[in-house]
């Protein structure tokens, strides 16, 4: 690890130590609900949640300018609420509602919000990863200023697309910077049974002419800060970094998985790690109220209930919208 | 005025005349640039334009797709290239999966306005992993258009009209194509998808047909005049998505019968489309049975023999089409 709680928490003032705070909250506390309205079906298809991982998304929402690019995965709810997109939308998308930010055609796996800079959730393996370098290369010939923060697991640095993208983006110098999430299993494989490298993301950065980073990703301070450091760095013309952010999903892949091909070792260390109750020790050490983190701990599950029952109560869909949005006209017709 | 220009020079002069208009018209792709391409058909570009915007990638075709997928949802009109149509299957999670879906995946809040401009088709005795016509991959999936042009004025009018559409545009040109020529009129010509045309006219079948299959055709067509004196019309397809039906209804309904030529091997091309649509829409009109001309359904083979017994030739047209008019 390059930072750790005690050499990087002194460089982040108290407001943004506050948001991040209230972020981690409300991150949980969605991931939570969304995985209770999954077992009670009103979520269908699948779910992958990042609880366990808040403290990622969180960070880089922090640092991110209002008008950055983002591009996530399938397990993208986080990635999406941390950039300010509203509940609502997102919660209501989750249960194929009207209301929701795709208006219920895109689901769990395909959140997006133009509008925030979140370009997309994507749910195949790798995809993004070229089509995050190609915003970063719209941004430098339109010479916006704009970073691209792309994340992605650790199962997708041995898939051909994260190789052509770290390159691409190293030989362009695209303002990029690219976060892998590695939580130690792909799906239900382990990613160090199938991977050369022992850090699948920071080992291979040398390959593409970028420095080796392992960040702890259950510091949301580490993370702010080297967040920051790669949005800047990027920006200011250096190119693009490549980000290994050392996590724990706290469950399963998806849906009802329970995760139990996980040693529970392994499990219980990581659990004794949440960022949660760690971060809300470093907050009280450093001389915040208890009843000031507290109420943004009702706050956060407050707005989760208000985003559920916005979303059970959400109309559905037009069966027409089935028809739409396939072209550009709006319409589906591919004949006259 | 006009001008007799081949094919291949059609290219550039399209992608010139659609860069100087638009400054988000950027484009990239493998050896598109300093070495003008590897079938010269970008020649000239990267002296106009410049490195920037004229931009030679690494043999990544994942990288070169993706990238002009993310610059054209942020504000760009990327026009990349993939050297062999073939390669598209190295990428094809972009073309198909990506591309094509983020617009009704968001409700309308992601648009790709780009064109996938390729060497697509056999001719040229390159074997299979170099030759395939693979124009009905693209047709299959929902959100892409799909164009072929079969001469140098509609490539440029057709690649303008692919520049300037807000949906993502995959433009097959036909390789074996690239030497051919054809007028040109001065200036600059934008075109329209989705309309076909009548480039012969006939009273006994209609031959729907595709890019390098037009010519051929027509040379079909010629021959069955003198040599059977059966009149056949010749539509020139130019695009499945969107598809001009009407303008293949019409001409049937004159006719009464119908034949497809079509490059691609049987199954799945983009004829069975048209025989379909035809069997629903003019069943009445008809007086024969409705015929496919395609490749046989096997991989190209390289020797010119067995190449050229693969393809549809102009003799197999004149004598499927002897056959169904009978």
């Amino acid at each position: 690890m390059t930072a750790t709680a005690t050499d990087v928490g002194d460089a982040i003032d108290q407001d943004t130590k506050l948001a991040l705070y209230r972020q981690l909250h409300r991150l949980r506390k969605f991931e939570e609900r969304a995985y209770r309205l999954f077992m009670d079906g009103l979520v269908k298809g699948t779910s992958h949640l990042s609880l366990g991982m808040e403290a990622i998304a969180a960070g880089f929402g922090e640092a991110q300018r209002e008008d950055d690019l983002t591009y996530c995965t399938y397990r993208g709810h986080a990635h999406t609420l941390s950039r300010g997109v509203p509940m609502d939308g997102v919660m209501a998308e989750l249960l194929g509602r009207a209301n929701g930010v795709c208006g219920g055609k895109g689901g769990s796996m395909h959140l997006t919000s133009v509008e925030h800079g979140v370009m997309g959730s994507y749910a195949i393996i790798g995809a993004h990863l070229p089509i995050a370098a190609g915003a970063a290369w719209s941004a430098q010939l339109r010479g916006s200023g704009q970073v691209t923060v792309c994340f992605f697991g650790d199962g997708a640095t041995n898939i051909g697309a994260f190789h052509e993208a770290l390159n691409l983006a190293s030989v362009w110098k695209l303002p990029v910077v690219f976060v892998c999430e590695n939580n130690l299993w792909m799906e239900y494989t382990a990613i160090a049974d199938v991977t050369a490298v022992e850090h699948p993301a920071a080992d291979r950065a040398g390959s593409y002419g970028l420095e080796r980073i392992v960040i702890d990703g259950n510091d949301p301070d580490a993370v702010y800060l080297e967040a920051t450091r790669a949005i800047e760095h990027a920006r200011e013309g250096g190119g693009p970094s490549l980000i290994e952010a050392m996590t724990y999903r706290h469950g399963g892949h998806s849906r009802a998985d329970p995760g139990t091909y996980r040693p529970q070792e392994e499990v219980d260390e990581w659990l004794a790690r949440d960022p949660l109750p760690m971060y809300r020790q470093r907050l009280l050490d450093a001389g915040v109220s208890e009843s000031d983190l507290t109420a943004i701990e009702d706050e956060a599950q407050a707005d989760v209930d208000a985003a559920t029952e916005a979303a059970k109560n959400g109309p559905l869909p037009e069966l027409d919208e089935a028809f739409t949005d396939v072209f550009a006209d709006g319409g589906s017709s591919w004949r006259n | 005025m006009a001008e007799l220009i081949t094919y291949r020079d059609a290219v550039a002069r399209a992608i010139a005349q659609e860069m100087r208009r638009d400054e988000r018209v950027v484009f990239l792709g493998e050896d598109i640039a300093a070495a003008g391409g590897v079938f010269k058909t970008t020649k000239g570009l990267l002296d106009e334009f410049g490195p920037v915007r004229v931009r030679d990638t690494p043999i990544s075709e994942e990288a070169i797709i993706g990238g002009a997928m993310g610059a054209a949802m942020t504000g760009m009109r990327p026009i990349a290239e993939i050297m062999f149509s073939d390669f598209l299957a190295t990428c094809w999670d972009l073309v198909a999966v990506e591309i094509a879906k983020s617009r009704y995946m968001t409700a309308g809040q992601v648009e790709v306005p780009l064109v996938i401009r390729t060497a697509n088709g056999g001719g040229l005795r390159f074997g299979a992993q170099h030759s395939q016509a693979v124009e009905n991959w693209a047709m299959m999936i929902p959100g892409l258009k799909v164009v072929a042009p079969s001469n140098p004025a509609d490539l440029i009018g057709l690649f303008a009209a692919a520049v300037r559409d807000d949906d993502p545009v995959m433009f097959f040109e036909q390789k074996s194509l690239y030497p051919t020529k054809g007028e040109v009129p001065d200036g600059e010509i934008v075109d329209e998808l989705g309309k076909a045309k009548i480039v012969r006219e006939g009273d006994d079948i209609t031959l729907v047909a595709l890019a390098s299959m037009v010519p051929r055709a027509v040379d079909a067509a010629e021959r069955l005049q003198e040599e059977r004196g059966i009149s056949a019309e010749v539509v020139d397809l130019r695009s499945l998505v969107p598809m001009d039906t009407q303008t293949v209804l019409r001409s049937v309904t004159k006719t009464t019968r119908l034949a497809t030529v079509e490059e691609n091997p049987r199954l799945c091309g983009w004829g069975a489309e048209v025989v379909s649509i035809v069997s629903d829409e003019a069943f009445w009109d008809l007086d024969a049975p409705l015929t496919r001309i395609t490749t046989p359904h096997v991989p190209l083979p390289s020797a010119d023999a067995l190449e050229d017994v693969t393809l549809p030739s102009v003799d197999r047209v004149v004598e499927t089409v002897a056959k169904v008019v009978g």
